[in-house]
Formats: structure tokens, C-alpha cells, sequence
């Protein structure tokens, strides 16, 4: 599949229609999918639906939009009206939301055709994709190695090439470490920047929708589409998104990268290279690029699995079986709540929600959750130190390239460390994105992360573009 | 030996704001339409729906704030969480730690104070009805939820434990009522659950400083209700106590029919609602200009009315008097009584046909004219009209939603009596009854009353009673 950009650009001047478009990628989905299993709910009307709209524009000398008939998958905790939204759940086994996340109606006023919905581990609690109740995703790149997670089926259609672009969400790496994992570059806004109105929480505070692409670029232009205020989100912050797009290629000339050894030295060997490599190939564009020490960071992890499970208890309590999705009857409304949530929810869930559940409880708040948040003031605070030095920061994004389906499932605390390096973004509510930088040993993708202050998505982007351009293209170093 | 008890009470007095959507979505708020008619994603708690907070609701729980002298503070907004279906997240939306409005008072008619702890926004929930043999939770088979009341603004009116008597609670209550009434906050009303009050009571003995466990009174749909809870329970209390039992500290609700508070819950089955900052939602910071506009948009509040009708009474009232002030101000039919004192009648008189004929009269007297009034009382206080007239013209004002006094006057046939006729119909009435007169003329007072009774069964209760005492007097000599 082309990139977004060019396939937009065909659209628009007539060049090929969206039908042919859609229809290209929904044959290639049939064709490979069953393999992969990217998807979860696969849009064939609604897409050529959408496509047909955008081919009408066309001909009547209208602009469809800057997505004008771009295949776009999309993670399935975004709300789809009509259209199941099973947040890779059995808990909300046959629920259609009545309405549109906000993200999904920018892309359809944008001209994008939503593909499909894609897997997830549920609730978007994992790191392999392996939590959905259907079933795991299989990494593109080697069909017996995670798609990492959550994110994973998002990642895995735009790295399969069945769709140019997708959406994903990151509470604490669920956008970055797939990206890493299926060799794709993936982002995580500013909190704020992009609505979640629509988007089923996992951890509110931590939440961000962003995007999937194969291009630098391809990810600037659907953020840009997403960006700005909504009023239906209290958080949403009432400032203008500056473009990405049109300062993409202003170069890292004079800018000053801190090369983060917290974000790095837990790494395996290859991806520690890669990284020393992507700091040279900044060096060598004209960034000035120096080692910088945040040891905040390490406590990063901690805190995070204290915070994000205490929001999700009270997140998920409403899935109880009275008003949508799965119900397990009983002979009273106590015994059905918990024959449900029994039944509907899978074990890494319960665990989330036993642990927040625990964190939040009398005689354990302070030592807990409190004590965590504390931990996220002094991960921002070692954040804004380092950006009195630095422009930007450079880091590893996974500790190692994809693992084994299966490998993981048993040890979760080894499968909470693939999110070491992603979480003091979302603590902190800045942006960051992974890039593409060349395989490891095994030959398989490896990703190098780029992270900035808050609302400095614009330069995030030019250092991720100029890291796309210096990647290297052949086997390990 | 027996001791003297004291009982402690603390009101908390829920109260729907009376806003034109709810708190947190743009979905009506209305009292006894079509369940589930008045929801949408946000108040059914849907995955992915956000909150977005009502600024009438904040600009009313400010206005409850400055009445009751608190002091407004930025505020923050909690998760309360625990299982019920008629929550629709699971999880309500209440301000915890930092509530809008702390630390103020509420003064009674009798002068005395209570502590106003607190004044918090919060939500409401949705509306169970239990459906089964008996209509009650422990019988019924099935239940029913009605969703239009999730997420209706409420604002929690915390006490102090300073009251020490039900008629003190009811004053309280009762004070608080008209305060929320003239706040434009509520319609005050008890019946419709736009107003709800739960109790604290405990009991110690007198002269005692430390505070007995307390039970916490619910299902209070009246001021009669409360005060025959807080009786009956702190009799329940006492001979508790004084046959050497020890109270549990518990949730009690109040049976109306029964006449007795029955255990609902006790402090170990209580939950544990694991608060923690709404991470959905931004804090609630008015500033000045706003917190200004609030206090100048405001109207005099209840007490402020009743010193006014007072002055208007010349300065003092007797008891009865100041009962009607009381009724007058908390019907709101003050206007009335101002009106009329303001066009030269005489206040006491006007207060008198206020509290009783106009407050019998229902709604209707809230849709009299202040004008129309006036002029009536003017006719009456000039002569014009008897008392029995007036009465009969307010009737008809009252029935008819207005109308002109004089017209009406003319029309009922109220013509004043001519002096000569008045005159003619005395003698007429003392010659048909010798005895009586007889009995009269030795001085006793009392036959008055018999005189003008039947003076006025025969000019059809067009004589003015005070001209007819006057002529008995002169007869008498």
C-alpha cells in the first residue's frame, strides 16, 4: 500500500477513486488477515460506503480532505456508532455504541475511511496483544513474535500495509512499543491535545489517542487531522495544534538532544546500539547531542502500575451487566454484578482492577496511591530539569525487538518492563514517538524514541523525520 | 436515679438545583417525564463518554454558598465509588476534599445559629423502582431504573451537629427550604425529592461534651417526617442506653406508616468508596468577576424578607404576627404584604389576608399581583369593603388568577351599606332580640360578636363589623 499522503493526493485529483482504494485493501485484508489477525471487525460496507462519498465529493469538484480516501484501521476502544466496539473484551460482548468518538468523526470529515476495528489487549491492559479475549495478533515481521500491545492490531495492519494509517491509544507505551515491535512509526500526543471523547478509558489521566503510519510524515498528517480542542472533553486543552506538517522538514540544525541513558542502558545490546547510532545520525544533521541522566525515570514504572490500575477499577466498575454487554443472571443485582464481571473479564484485568482496587482502599490510599502521584510530581520535575538543557530527548522505545507469542503470558512483571521506557511520557502528559531505526540481531524491527515537552508535537516530528531519513535500511549495524 | 439526655443533631440536606440540563451533559432536567426519555451517553455512563461540568449548576451552588455565608473556594471533583444500578458509571461524581462552599451558617427565626459545614456539588442518581408483592427492596423480584435523575445537579448542605431538638431541625429545615427557594437554586419541595433531609441524631447526657455514636436517618420525605424520626429515635436511643445496650453506629431508615426507624446498614457492612480526584475533569476555579456577578445577581434572602415585613408592621410583631411573617415569607407571598404596606394599608391587615386567605389558596397566591392585592386591602382598610367582602373578593381573585377589586366588588353586589341603613338594620336587629340586648347592656362584651352576626346575615355581609360595634356602642349608650 502507498503512504497516506499519496494515496490522498490521488484521490483528490481523481487520479483513482476511493472505491478502488477501499476495495484494493479489503481484498488484501481477506487474502492475509486470517493470519495475522490484525482485525477484529472488518468495515467491507461502511468502508465502501465512505469511499463512495469521498468519489462523490471528487466529481462534484468538492475536496474530501486531506485523508480523501485513505484506508485508516482503527484500535477497537474507539466508539464507532452502530458498530460493535468490544474493547477485546467479552465483557461488552454485542455492544454498539450510539455515537462517534470525536477522533473518528475528524477522520471521516478529513475524507479517511475507517477499515476496520483492530485488536487490542483488553481494555488495552498488555504488551502483546495476547490479553484479547480473540485471540492474539501476529507480528507482520515473524508471525510466531508479538505485535507488542496494546495497540498491537493497529500496529500490525499498518506494518502488513492493510491500512496507510491507524489509530492506536498509549496510557503507558500502548502506541510506541507496537510501533517498535511491528517496525512502524507510532505517537503519543501532548495529553490534552487530542480529544478522548469516545475513547474507552483505561486510565483517564494517562490516555492519548495517536497515530500509526509507515511515514514520518503520514503520522504528522493524521495528527494534525486529530489536534486541537473539543469541548466534550473537560481535559482537552482549549489551545490551537499548531502543523506538524508544514515545519516537518525544517531539519535539527542547533537543537540540542539529550541522549537518555534511563532510557537505554536496561536494553538489550542491539537496541542500545541502534539508539547510539540514532544519536549519531542527529549529530551528524546538526543537533547538538549530549548524554543526560534523569534517574527519576526509574521509579517511573512503580508509580504507574499504582496510578493507571486505581483509575481502571473505577473505570471498569461500570461494566456490571445492567444496561449493556454481557450479562450472567442471577437472583439478585449483587450475585449478577460479580457472576458477570467473573465471566466477562480476563485475568490481566482482574489483576489491574485487584491491585487499583487496593491502592485505593482506606489505610492504603496514602501509601499507595498517593505515594505514587507524589512519584508522577517528581518524574515531571526531573522532566522539566532536563528540558532547561535540552530540546528534546532520545531513547530506546522497547527493551528488545518483538518476543514470542506466548513467551510472556506467565510473568507479568517481565511483560509490565517492556513499558520501562515509554511510561515517564505518559506520568508526565508529554508527547513521544517512536521511530523506526534500522533491526536487531534477530533481524527484526527495532525502534528508537524520540520524547518532548508538552505541546512540542512540531519538533517532536522534525527530529523523528530527520531519525526516518538516517535509519538504516540493511540488517544489524 | 435518672439522667437528663441531650440529643445531637446534624441535617444533611440534599437538593436538586434547578438547572435546564444536567451536570454534566446537555440532557434535560425534569421532574416526571417518560423514563429514560431525558439520557444520553454521558448520564448512562457509556464507554468512552466524558464529563463536561454545567456552569448554572456552579453559579447556583455558589449563590447556596454566599446565602449561607461560606466561604467559595476552587474546587475539585471525586470519584465515589460503589456498586448500585441506579449508578450509572458505578461511581458518582461528588466534590470530596474540596467541596465549593465551606464553613458558614444558617440563622434561625429565633435567632439561634447552626454551623453550615459545607456546601458541595455532586450528582445524582438514576431511579430505582422495585417491582414485585410489596413494592419494597426485601420483597420485590425484580427492579426497574429510570435514568432521567442520573446526573441531575444536587448540592449537599452539610450541618454541624449544633441542632439539639427536632423543632430546631424542622426550623432548620424549614429555613433552609425558603433560603433554596430564594436562591432560585430549588423548588424546595420535600415530596418530589427535589428536597431530601437525612439526619445524624445521637444523644448524650446533659452537660456532657463528647458526642454519643449516631445513626444516620433516611427516607425523610417531610418536615413532619423528620421531626417524628429524630423523636422517636432519640427515644430509641435513650432506653437503649439506659437498659445498658450500646447504640451501633448505622444507616437507619424511617417508616412513615410504622412510626419507626429500622436498621438499613451498619458501620461494618458500610462501603469503603475508595475517593480519588475525578481525573475526567479539570478544577473549578471562579474568579472574582464571576463570584461578583453571582452576588450582585442576587435577591434578599428569608430573613432579610421578614425583617422587612416586620418594619413594615412598625417596628415590632406580636407572636401571631410573626408566625404569619414566617408562613408569608416562606410561601413567598412577601411581595404581596409590601405591596399593600407600600400603597398606605395597614401591614398587620395585609399580612393577616396573606397568611391565611392567599396561603390556603395554594399556587394561586404566588400568581397574584402585588398591585391587585393592594388595592383590595386599600378598599377593605378604607371601609369600602367588610372583611366577610374582601374575603370573597380575594376568593374570587384567587380562583380567577387576577382580576380588578373594584369591578369585582361592584359586580358581587359589595356596595358599601349607607350610613342610615346601617343604623336602621341595628335597631331593627336589637328590637327582634330584648334578652340579648338586655344582657348586653350589663356589660357583657361578649354578645358583640351575636350582634354583628346577625347584622350581617341580614345585609348579606355587606356591613363593615367594625361599624356595627361602633353603633352598638352608641345604642348602649
Amino acid at each position: 500500500m502507498s503512504t497516506a499522503r499519496a494515496i490522498a493526493a490521488a484521490v483528490r485529483s481523481g487520479e483513482r477513486s476511493a472505491r478502488e482504494v477501499t476495495e484494493a485493501a479489503l481484498a488484501d485484508v481477506d487474502a492475509r488477515d486470517d493470519t495475522i489477525h490484525a482485525f477484529l471487525t472488518v468495515l467491507r460496507d461502511e468502508a465502501l460506503a465512505e469511499a463512495d462519498a469521498v468519489d462523490a465529493t471528487v466529481a462534484a469538484g468538492g475536496d474530501p480532505g486531506p485523508l480523501a480516501g485513505v484506508p485508516i484501521a482503527l484500535k477497537d476502544n474507539l466508539c464507532t456508532r452502530g458498530i460493535v466496539t468490544t474493547c477485546g473484551s467479552k465483557i461488552l460482548d454485542g455492544w454498539r455504541p450510539p455515537y462517534d468518538a470525536t477522533v473518528v468523526e475528524l477522520l471521516r470529515r478529513a475524507g479517511g475511511v475507517a477499515l476496520g476495528k483492530t485488536n487490542m489487549d483488553e481494555f488495552a491492559m498488555g504488551s502483546s496483544t495476547e490479553n484479547s479475549a480473540f485471540g492474539p495478533t501476529r507480528n507482520p515481521h515473524d508471525t510466531d513474535k508479538v505485535p507488542g500491545g496494546s495497540s498491537g492490531g493497529s500496529a500490525a495492519a499498518v506494518a502488513a500495509g492493510f491500512a496507510a494509517l491507524s489509530l492506536g491509544s498509549d496510557t503507558g507505551g500502548s502506541i510506541r512499543q507496537p510501533a517498535a515491535l511491528c517496525g512502524v512509526v507510532g505517537m503519543k500526543p501532548t495529553y490534552g491535545r487530542v480529544s478522548r471523547y469516545g475513547l474507552v478509558a483505561f486510565a483517564s489521566s494517562l490516555d492519548q489517542i495517536g497515530p500509526f503510519a509507515r511515514t514520518v510524515e503520514d503520522a504528522a498528517l493524521l495528527y494534525d487531522v486529530m489536534a486541537g480542542h473539543d469541548p466534550l472533553d473537560s481535559t482537552s486543552l482549549p489551545v490551537d495544534a499548531p502543523s506538524t506538517l508544514e515545519t516537518l522538514e525544517h531539519g535539527v540544525e542547533g537543537i540540542r538532544v539529550g541522549v537518555c541513558g534511563d532510557l537505554i542502558d536496561g536494553c538489550a545490546p542491539d537496541v542500545r546500539a541502534r539508539v547510539q547510532q540514532a544519536a549519531e545520525a542527529l549529530s551528524a544533521a546538526g543537533a547538538k547531542v549530549e548524554e543526560v541522566s534523569v534517574p527519576e525515570f526509574a521509579f517511573g514504572l512503580s508509580a504507574y502500575y499504582l496510578i493507571a490500575p486505581a483509575e481502571a477499577s473505577s473505570n471498569l466498575a461500570r461494566y456490571d451487566g445492567v444496561r449493556y454487554g454481557l450479562r450472567i443472571d442471577a437472583e439478585d443485582a449483587a450475585t449478577m454484578n460479580t457472576a458477570t464481571r467473573t465471566a466477562g473479564f480476563g485475568d490481566e484485568v482482574k489483576r489491574r482492577i485487584m491491585l487499583g482496587t487496593y491502592a485505593l482502599s482506606a489505610g492504603y490510599y496514602d501509601a499507595y496511591y498517593a505515594q505514587a502521584q507524589r512519584v508522577r510530581t517528581l518524574v515531571m520535575q526531573a522532566f522539566d530539569r532536563a528540558y532547561t538543557s535540552f530540546d528534546v530527548l532520545l531513547g530506546a522505545t522497547a527493551p528488545s525487538t518483538a518476543f514470542g507469542i506466548g513467551e510472556l503470558v506467565d510473568d507479568p512483571m517481565a511483560m509490565y518492563m517492556n513499558d520501562i521506557c515509554t511510561i515517564p511520557s505518559n506520568l508526565a502528559g508529554h508527547p513521544a514517538v517512536s521511530v523506526p531505526f534500522g533491526t536487531g540481531d534477530d533481524g527484526l524491527p527495532i525502534g528508537v524514541q524520540v520524547l518532548a515537552p508538552a505541546l512540542a508535537e512540531a519538533l517532536l516530528l522534525r527530529v523523528a523525520r530527520v531519525l526516518e531519513s538516517a535509519a538504516p535500511t540493511g540488517g544489524s549495524q | 436515679m435518672s439522667t437528663e439526655w441531650e440529643t445531637v443533631i446534624g441535617l444533611e440536606v440534599h437538593c436538586e438545583l434547578q438547572t435546564v440540563t444536567k451536570l454534566f451533559c446537555g440532557c434535560r432536567n425534569a421532574f416526571g417525564d417518560e423514563p429514560n426519555t431525558n439520557i444520553c451517553p454521558v448520564c448512562l455512563g457509556l464507554p468512552g463518554s466524558l464529563p463536561v461540568i454545567n456552569g448554572q449548576a456552579v453559579e447556583l451552588a455558589m449563590r447556596i454558598g454566599v446565602a449561607l455565608h461560606c466561604e467559595i473556594l476552587p474546587s475539585t471533583f471525586s470519584r465515589k465509588n460503589y456498586f448500585y444500578p441506579d449508578q450509572a458509571k458505578d461511581y458518582q461524581i461528588s466534590q470530596y476534599d474540596k467541596p465549593i462552599n465551606l464553613n458558614g451558617w444558617l440563622e434561625l427565626p429565633d435567632g439561634f445559629r447552626v454551623g453550615v459545614t459545607r456546601a458541595h456539588m455532586e450528582e445524582d442518581t438514576g431511579k430505582l423502582t422495585h417491582v414485585g408483592q410489596g413494592g419494597r427492596i426485601n420483597s420485590a423480584h425484580h427492579a426497574l431504573v429510570d435514568y432521567n435523575r442520573s446526573g441531575v445537579p444536587l448540592v449537599e448542605i452539610v450541618s454541624e451537629p449544633d441542632i439539639r431538638s427536632a423543632a430546631h431541625a424542622r426550623a432548620y429545615a424549614s429555613e433552609l427550604r425558603g433560603i433554596l427557594v430564594a436562591t432560585g437554586a430549588s423548588d424546595g419541595r420535600m415530596e418530589e425529592g427535589s428536597m431530601r433531609v437525612d439526619a445524624n441524631v445521637s444523644v448524650r447526657p446533659k452537660g456532657s461534651t463528647e458526642f454519643g455514636t449516631r445513626c444516620e436517618i433516611k427516607n425523610l420525605n417531610s418536615l413532619r417526617s423528620l421531626v417524628r424520626a429524630i423523636e422517636y429515635e432519640a427515644a430509641r436511643q435513650i432506653a437503649l442506653i439506659e437498659s445498658g445496650d450500646r447504640i451501633a453506629q448505622e444507616t437507619r431508615h424511617w417508616d412513615e406508616a410504622a412510626g419507626r426507624t429500622d436498621s438499613m446498614r451498619s458501620k461494618e457492612e458500610a462501603n469503603d468508596y475508595r475517593y480519588f480526584p475525578e481525573p475526567d475533569l479539570v478544577p473549578l476555579v471562579p474568579d472574582e468577576a464571576w463570584q461578583e456577578r453571582v452576588r450582585a445577581a442576587m435577591g434578599p434572602m428569608p430573613a432579610d424578607r421578614r425583617s422587612g415585613l416586620v418594619a413594615a408592621l412598625g417596628g415590632t410583631a406580636t407572636e401571631a404576627e410573626s408566625d404569619q411573617v414566617r408562613a408569608v415569607v416562606d410561601l413567598g407571598l412577601d411581595a404581596l404584604v409590601s405591596a399593600a404596606a407600600a400603597a398606605g394599608a395597614p401591614a398587620s391587615l395585609a399580612l393577616a389576608r396573606a397568611a391565611n386567605e392567599v396561603a390556603s389558596g395554594g399556587d394561586a397566591g404566588l400568581a397574584l399581583s402585588p398591585d391587585t392585592f393592594a388595592t383590595l386591602i386599600g378598599m377593605e382598610a378604607g371601609g369600602q369593603l367588610s372583611a366577610t367582602q374582601s374575603k370573597a373578593v380575594l376568593g374570587e381573585l384567587l380562583t380567577a388568577g387576577g382580576g380588578d377589586p373594584v369591578a369585582l366588588a361592584k359586580q358581587m353586589g359589595f356596595e358599601a351599606l349607607g350610613a342610615d341603613t346601617l343604623v336602621a338594620v341595628v335597631g331593627d336587629v336589637v328590637a327582634a332580640h330584648p334578652d340579648e340586648w338586655a344582657r348586653y347592656k350589663d356589660g357583657d362584651d361578649k354578645l358583640t360578636g351575636f350582634f354583628t352576626g346577625e347584622v350581617m346575615k341580614a345585609t348579606k355581609g355587606q356591613a363593615n363589623g367594625k361599624e356595627v360595634a361602633a353603633e352598638l356602642r352608641k345604642l348602649r349608650g
